[in-house]
C-alpha cells in the first residue's frame, strides 16, 4: 500500500504550514494533498506559500494533489472553487460543487467528506473521471472490502483513513468563534491557538471531541495498525494520514514501515500512541462497534 | 403562487390527519433503513404506502416518499426497489440524497419526479444547478446552515424549486455530513437513519441530580426539578477549557413562522416541517397553522402570531441561520 497525506485539517500559520510541507518532501510519502480544506477564511493566511510547496514536493517525486473546500456556500467560496484547476495539478473535491466547475472530462480524486458509501455511486463518479476515492472515514471493513473490488474493475484506486482526528461533522456555524461570543464573519481567528483542534470533553471529564472552527473531530486519533494488513489484502491502494503539528515525520516512517511489513502491527500502534503522549487511539469505524472504539488487535480475515 | 406546505407523516395515522388539516404535500417514508427517520414503530409497509397515497390523492394531497439514507455497499438492491415500489404505490416524487441512488433511479424510472434531499447538503447554486443537470431533480430541500440572502441568491440563480424547514428539528450541521452519532454509538444518519438513538440513551440519577447519557458520555446534567432535554449529540452539554456549556447548539427547536414572507420574497417554494416522529394531534396543529399562515400571506392579510409556540414542548426556540446570527 501507497501512503497519502491528506489536507491539513487545522489553521496553522504560514511559516508552520510552509514548513510542514518542506519537510513532508523528505518523508517516506507517495502523494500529498493541500489546500484548504475546512474553512475559507484560513486560505489568505498561506495561499501564496502554496505554489512553491508544490513545485518543492512535484520535486521530491511526490503525486500532489489540491482540495476543494468541505463547505462551499458564499460566492467568494464557488469563485476560489472555480479557480483550483489553475494550479495545474489534480483536484480531489470534498464537496460536489468542485466536480460542476471542472471541465468534463477532467481526471480528478474524490475526497474522504463526499458521501461514497455504495457500488453505483462509485461507478457514476468514474464515468465522470474520478481516478481515486479516500473512502468516508464512517464505512465499516466490509464496505471498503466490496467497494475496493469495484473500484477495481473500474480503474479506481481506493485510500481509507488511515490515520489522525476523523472529521465527523462540518457546519455553518463557527464553534470556535461562538466559544468567544462572536460570529463566524467576525471570527478573529479564534482557532489559531489549536494546532491540533479544542479538547471538548463529557461533563464527566471524558475526553471526547475536537472542535476546529466550523468542523466537529474526533477527540481519539484514528489509527488503523492493526487493520493494515486486512485493507493490503482487500485491495486497498493506499493509507491517508491527517496532519498533525507534532511526530508527523514519525509518524510517516511508523507507517511506512507498517506498510513495508517491517514492523508488526502492535509495535507500530504502541509506538505511535506514545509519539504524543497523552493520545487516545481509536479504529472502530473499520471493525468495532461504535467509531471511537479501539480494537488493539488484529482484524480478523 | 401560494407556498406549498409539505408535512412529516410517520404513520398512516398522521398522514391522513395531516392531508384532513390542510396539508399541500405529506412525505413518508418505507418502514427501514432506506429513510432517514427509521425509528421503531413509525413509517409504512408497501400495502400502507400505497392506501396512503390513494387517501391523499383523492383529497388533492401530494405524497413524496424519501428514500434518502446511503445504500449499503452490497445491499443497494434493497434501496433500488424502494424507489420501484414508490414509483408503484403512486408516488408523486421521491426525496433522494445519494449519487449512485439518484442515477438509478434516472435512468430506471425516469417518469417518477426526484426531489433532492437535505441530506445531500446542497448549499450553493452551482451544485443544485449540477443535481439538476446531472440527475434532473426539480426541488432542492435546503440544508439548514443557510441564511435568508444566502437563500435569495440561490433561487436567483436556479430554476430548481427550492424546499426549506421552518418548524421542529434543527441540524445545526451540513446533513448527511455528519457521524458525530456512529462515532458514539455505532448508528449513523447516513447508513442506518437514525441519529442519537433511543436505544443507546440512558439516564442516571445520583442523589436528585440527574444525568443523560448517550452511548455511555454524559451530555446532559440537570437537577431533579429541571426539564431534562433528549440527549441530541449536537445539543449536548460539553466541557473546554475549564467552560461548560452548550458549545454547538443549545436544546432548541426551529421556528421560521415569522420569517415565512421573506421566505416567499427570497423565492422558496415550499415550506418543509420537520417531524415525522411526531403524533398525528401535533402534526395537525402545526400542519393548520402553516396553512392559516401562507394563506393569509397569499391574502395580503396579516400573518398570524406566535401560533406555534406552545408546540415546542417547553424548548426554546430559533430561527436558526436564517436571521445571519451565524455568520
Amino acid at each position: 500500500m501507497e501512503l497519502t497525506v491528506g489536507a491539513n485539517q487545522f489553521f496553522w500559520s504560514a511559516d508552520i504550514w510552509a514548513s510542514f510541507y518542506d519537510d513532508l518532501a523528505n518523508a517516506p510519502v507517495d502523494r500529498v494533498v493541500l489546500g484548504e480544506l475546512v474553512c475559507s477564511k484560513r486560505l489568505p493566511f498561506y495561499q501564496d506559500r502554496i505554489p512553491e510547496a508544490i513545485a518543492t514536493l512535484l520535486e521530491a517525486g511526490k503525486e500532489v494533489a489540491l482540495t476543494s473546500l468541505a463547505l462551499i456556500t458564499l460566492k467568494r467560496e464557488r469563485k476560489l472553487t472555480s479557480e483550483l484547476t489553475e494550479m495545474g495539478v489534480e483536484v480531489e473535491i470534498n464537496d460536489l460543487t468542485a466536480l460542476a466547475h471542472l471541465p468534463e472530462g477532467t481526471r480528478f480524486s474524490v475526497g474522504p467528506l463526499v458521501n461514497v458509501y455504495n457500488e453505483g455511486t462509485i461507478a457514476w463518479l468514474a464515468a465522470r473521471g474520478a481516478t481515486r476515492v479516500c473512502l468516508p472515514p464512517e464505512l465499516p471493513l466490509t464496505s471498503v472490502e466490496i467497494l475496493t473490488a469495484t473500484a477495481a474493475k473500474l480503474g479506481v484506486a481506493i485510500e481509507v483513513w488511515g490515520h489522525g482526528r476523523l472529521p465527523l461533522a462540518i457546519s455553518g456555524r463557527c464553534y470556535h468563534a461562538r466559544l468567544h461570543g462572536r460570529t463566524k464573519d467576525n471570527c478573529q481567528f479564534a482557532c489559531e491557538d489549536d494546532p491540533d483542534g479544542l479538547d471538548i470533553s463529557t461533563l464527566d471529564g471524558q475526553p471526547f471531541l475536537a472542535m476546529n472552527g466550523v468542523q466537529t473531530l474526533s477527540d481519539s486519533y484514528a489509527c488503523s495498525a492493526y487493520q493494515a494488513e486486512a485493507l493490503a489484502k482487500a485491495g486497498v491502494a493506499a493509507l491517508r494520514l491527517s496532519p498533525q503539528s507534532s511526530g508527523f515525520d514519525e509518524l510517516c516512517q511508523l507507517y511506512r514501515q507498517l506498510v513495508d511489513r517491517g514492523r508488526d502491527a502492535a509495535h507500530v500502534a504502541d509506538a505511535i500512541g506514545r509519539i504524543d503522549g497523552n493520545i487516545r487511539l481509536s479504529d472502530g469505524f473499520l471493525t468495532g462497534a461504535r467509531g471511537v472504539d479501539w480494537s488493539g488487535k488484529p482484524a480478523q480475515p | 403562487m401560494v407556498m406549498e406546505i409539505v408535512c412529516p407523516a410517520g404513520t398512516p395515522a398522521a398522514l391522513r390527519a395531516a392531508v384532513k388539516a390542510g396539508a399541500h404535500t405529506v412525505y413518508c417514508g418505507f418502514a427501514d433503513e432506506t429513510n432517514a427517520r427509521n425509528f421503531p414503530g413509525l413509517n409504512f409497509d408497501r400495502t400502507e404506502m400505497r392506501e396512503g397515497v390513494a387517501f391523499a390523492h383523492s383529497h388533492g394531497t401530494k405524497v413524496l416518499i424519501a428514500i434518502n439514507t446511503f445504500p449499503r455497499a452490497g445491499d443497494e438492491a434493497i434501496w433500488h426497489r424502494a424507489v420501484s415500489d414508490a414509483e408503484s404505490c403512486g408516488a408523486d416524487a421521491v426525496i433522494l440524497a445519494d449519487i449512485g441512488l439518484l442515477d438509478y433511479a434516472a435512468r430506471s424510472h425516469p417518469g417518477l419526479r426526484r426531489h433532492l434531499s437535505v441530506q445531500a447538503a446542497a448549499a450553493n447554486s452551482d451544485v443544485i444547478n449540477f443535481y439538476a443537470e446531472a440527475f434532473g431533480v426539480k426541488r432542492v430541500v435546503l440544508p439548514r446552515v443557510l441564511s435568508l440572502p444566502e437563500i435569495a441568491v440561490i433561487n436567483a440563480e436556479t430554476d430548481v424549486e427550492t424546499e426549506v424547514f421552518v418548524f421542529g428539528g434543527l441540524c445545526v450541521m451540513a446533513e448527511g455530513r455528519c457521524s458525530l452519532s456512529s462515532y458514539a454509538t455505532g448508528l449513523s444518519p447516513n447508513m442506518n437513519g437514525v441519529c442519537s438513538p433511543a436505544s443507546h440513551v440512558e439516564y442516571h440519577d445520583d442523589d436528585g441530580v440527574l444525568d443523560a447519557r448517550l452511548g455511555g458520555y454524559t451530555i446532559h446534567r440537570v437537577e431533579q426539578n429541571e426539564a431534562a432535554p433528549y440527549p441530541t449529540l449536537c445539543k449536548g452539554c460539553f466541557g473546554t477549557n475549564g467552560k461548560t456549556g452548550h458549545l454547538f447548539e443549545d436544546p432548541v427547536s426551529l421556528n421560521a413562522e415569522r420569517l415565512i414572507p421573506q421566505l416567499q420574497k427570497a423565492g422558496v417554494s415550499a415550506l418543509k416541517i420537520e417531524g415525522r416522529q411526531r403524533s398525528r394531534s401535533y402534526v395537525a396543529q402545526v400542519v393548520r397553522n402553516f396553512r392559516a399562515a401562507v394563506d393569509a400571506l397569499e391574502a395580503g392579510k396579516p400573518m398570524p402570531e406566535g401560533m406555534l409556540a406552545r408546540l415546542s414542548e417547553g424548548q426554546a426556540m430559533t430561527t436558526g441561520a436564517y436571521k445571519k446570527t451565524w455568520r
